[in-house]
């Protein structure tokens, strides 16, 4: 492994306050040793891509529980494929039923973490699914 | 009589020679017990444990001061709690529809779930309403929405609890005139108003203004309904939020009750007396799966409130100290695995709920760690409190399980590490000040990492998740919103537009701006404009304008 260090962007898209999720995940990969860059609540598409270009990471994490998710997630990576964007790994969470997931997987989202997913598990999906 | 002394002297024996035999040969499950909220458990509660109480001064009566029994004299002999289901998706319409369902059901109240834009003051055509649309609750946009919500609900006969923060102001108003179409004078109203804006800076994330003018739109409210509403519950202080991001039920009630002394004191500055307003607070608490902590929570929490409204406010009337409260079972301990066993979850939280005295109980469905509940889910959480009440026996003698040596124990211990937490609070200028800070934030984030990492390694275990685990495939009918609707309701918005009368519009907007400006009651203006039919989005962005928007302070 490179010793340079994994860095991620936690996302709250849309306008749904619920943060727990994101603000665990994102404790839990700082202390795996990633650099974590939380963008608070409320955020376009557009504000997150750019502030993954901006930041320079090799991951976004999206976080949703308000059902928003069909209409956002696709529209992140529109973005970034306008951006031409390919390097960055994007994965979510959050209340995403199973019948969503092949959609979202399907315009790039790499996976999908539902209720009860071991912090572990996140971790290492993102330390073997990293792109650069 | 039990002698005291003797006991702890039979305790000791019994330690020494019983138990120290059987720990040699069967050790316990584990070295040390916990709560949730980490405070120890031991083997055994006895009279030693509850030495220190005074039954007439910490336990006392129900309906009676410091109310740790409850706040009722006669509990669920007289009347059962309100069984209030908090729903509400897509349009006025359907919510209609599903709040009529609900009413012939048997459920006695109603409670209105707001999608988040409405809840953030945006109209459904915002640019950052896309994808939001009647997805978390109803989109309310208008009056045109609240007269479609509330069509052939007689307002006089039920009460509803709406949970709306920020915009609060609004939607009461929308409400009151709905009412006064019908019929009904405002006076009569019975409900809620959510109205917390601190729990939103802290927890939920639903706010737009800063502090001060926040402050100023809650304070309106109590100030307007003391006059006009005197059966309106004019905030609903809320500790749910607060312990489904993480906090313990210690924290749950620290936090909340902190956030209770800054409106009062809030309250108090505007000019108000504490006994005009004091007695329409209401709270709002979460259930959560620590059987006997929350019992106990609960009964900690409204003696705590009394003696703090008594004590430190020099509240006069015992109305003004009695701590009511609505519970809802805990979310955050709902599994996406084997959803069925949140079934049995949720009859423990809703009878820890009514063991714990509260006045109205929303029951979780099965199904919402993957969605929104679907119409047989919302049925069975409505039966389990049926099942409860009717069956179960025990809102048939108040606070059963008082006297109970580690009940009241833990009564004791929590309103102890609750009341430190508080002067903290205190000495860091009050609970507004402990939020822009971040101190609330950070505690409630600390413990919501350790519990998942107690959940991670197993330690904490969850039925279905780290322990008993099945491969199953997800194959539960769920609740689709469909997409059609947000196209709908932006039609309708754009409908409603041509329609009015947009002069009067207009000017009462332009009254609300002048209002706000100054210092005089916001609520008859903020009704005027509603009358006129003003969109919420077009209120708010008034306010918007003259108050600002508030921007959270970086917390990781």
């Amino acid at each position: 492994m490179s010793s340079k260090k994994i860095r991620v962007l936690v996302a709250k898209p849309g306008l749904d306050g619920h943060d727990r999720g994101a603000k665990v995940v994102a404790r839990a990969l700082r202390d795996a040793g990633m650099e974590v860059i939380y963008t608070g609540l409320r955020q376009t598409p557009e504000m997150i891509v750019r502030a993954a270009i901006d930041e320079a990471v090799d991951v976004i994490g999206l976080s949703i529980l308000s059902g928003a998710h069909n209409a956002i997630f696709p529209r992140v990576m529109e973005l970034l494929n306008a951006e031409g964007v390919d390097d960055i790994l994007v994965v979510a969470g959050g209340i995403i039923p199973e019948d969503d997931v092949p959609m979202l997987k399907e315009v790039g989202i790499a996976e999908v973490f539902g209720p009860g997913t071991p912090l572990q598990e996140i971790v290492d999906f993102i330390q073997s699914n990293v792109k650069k | 009589m039990v002698e005291e002394k003797d006991v702890s002297e039979s305790l000791k024996e019994w330690d020494e020679k019983v138990v120290g035999k059987t720990l040699e040969r069967f050790p316990e499950r584990k070295k040390e017990f916990a709560t949730i909220s980490g405070i120890p458990v031991k083997r055994l509660y006895s009279p030693v444990d509850t030495a220190d109480i005074d039954y007439n001064r910490d336990v006392g009566f129900p309906g009676a001061y410091p109310f740790t029994r409850g706040v009722q004299p006669t509990m669920y002999r007289g009347r059962f709690w309100t069984m209030r289901q908090y729903s509400g998706f897509a349009t006025a319409k359907e919510t209609n529809e599903r709040f009529k369902f609900l009413l012939e059901q048997g459920q006695t109240g109603l409670s209105v779930a707001f999608d988040l834009p409405t809840q953030i003051g945006y109209d459904s055509d915002h640019p950052l309403a896309q994808g939001e649309v009647g997805k978390v609750g109803v989109a309310i946009d208008s009056l045109a929405d609240m007269e479609v919500l509330f069509d052939s609900i007689p307002l006089d006969k039920v009460s509803t609890s709406m949970t709306i923060n920020a915009p609060a102001s609004v939607l009461l108003a929308m409400y009151i005139v709905v009412a006064e179409k019908q019929g009904v004078p405002m006076e009569k109203l019975r409900g809620t108003v959510q109205n917390d804006i601190l729990k939103e800076y802290a927890a939920r994330g639903t706010y737009i203004f800063p502090p001060q003018p926040s402050m100023r739109l809650t304070t309106d409210i109590f100030r307007f309904c003391s006059e006009k509403m005197p059966l309106w519950n004019t905030i609903s202080i809320s500790g749910y939020h607060l312990r489904e991001a993480g906090s313990t039920a210690v924290q749950e009630v620290a936090f909340t009750i902190a956030d209770g002394i800054a409106y009062v004191e809030s309250a108090i500055k505007s000019g108000l007396d504490v006994d005009a307003f004091a007695s329409r607070l209401s709270f709002f608490f979460g259930s959560h799966s620590d059987f006997l902590e929350e019992i106990a929570k609960f009964r900690a929490a409204r003696r705590l409130w009394a003696r703090i409204m008594k004590e430190r406010f020099n509240a006069k009337s015992d109305r003004s100290t009695r701590m009511r409260f609505h519970t809802q079972t805990a979310g955050c301990t709902l599994t996406a695995q084997q959803p069925d066993n949140n079934i049995v979850r949720v009859t423990m939280q809703a009878l820890q709920a009514v063991l714990g005295g509260t006045q109205s109980l929303h029951t979780n469905s099965r199904d919402e760690a993957l969605s929104l509940p679907t119409e047989d889910s919302v049925q069975i959480a409505l039966r389990t409190q049926q099942i409860i009440a009717y069956e179960s026996g025990v809102g048939d003698t108040i606070d059963p399980l008082a006297g109970s040596y580690y009940i009241e124990y833990l009564t004791n211990e929590i309103e102890r590490l609750a009341t430190e937490y508080i002067k903290k609070i205190d000495s860091m200028g009050g609970a507004p000040a402990a939020i822009e800070q971040g101190y609330i934030q950070k505690e409630i984030h600390a413990a919501a990492y350790a519990f998942q990492r107690a959940v991670d390694s197993g330690e904490r275990v969850v039925v279905g998740v780290n322990k008993f685990t099945v491969k199953e495939e997800q194959s539960m009918e769920y609740l689709r919103v469909n997409p059609q609707i947000e196209r709908e309701q932006v039609e309708r918005l754009m409908a409603l537009k041509q329609d009015r009368d947009g002069a009067k519009v207009e000017a009462t907007l332009k009254a609300l701006k002048q209002c706000a400006e100054g210092t005089e009651n916001l609520m008859p203006y903020i009704i005027d404009a509603v009358k006129a039919y003003a969109t919420l989005g077009e209120i708010c962005d008034v306010l918007r304008s003259v108050f600002g928007e508030y921007k959270a302070p970086d917390i990781l």
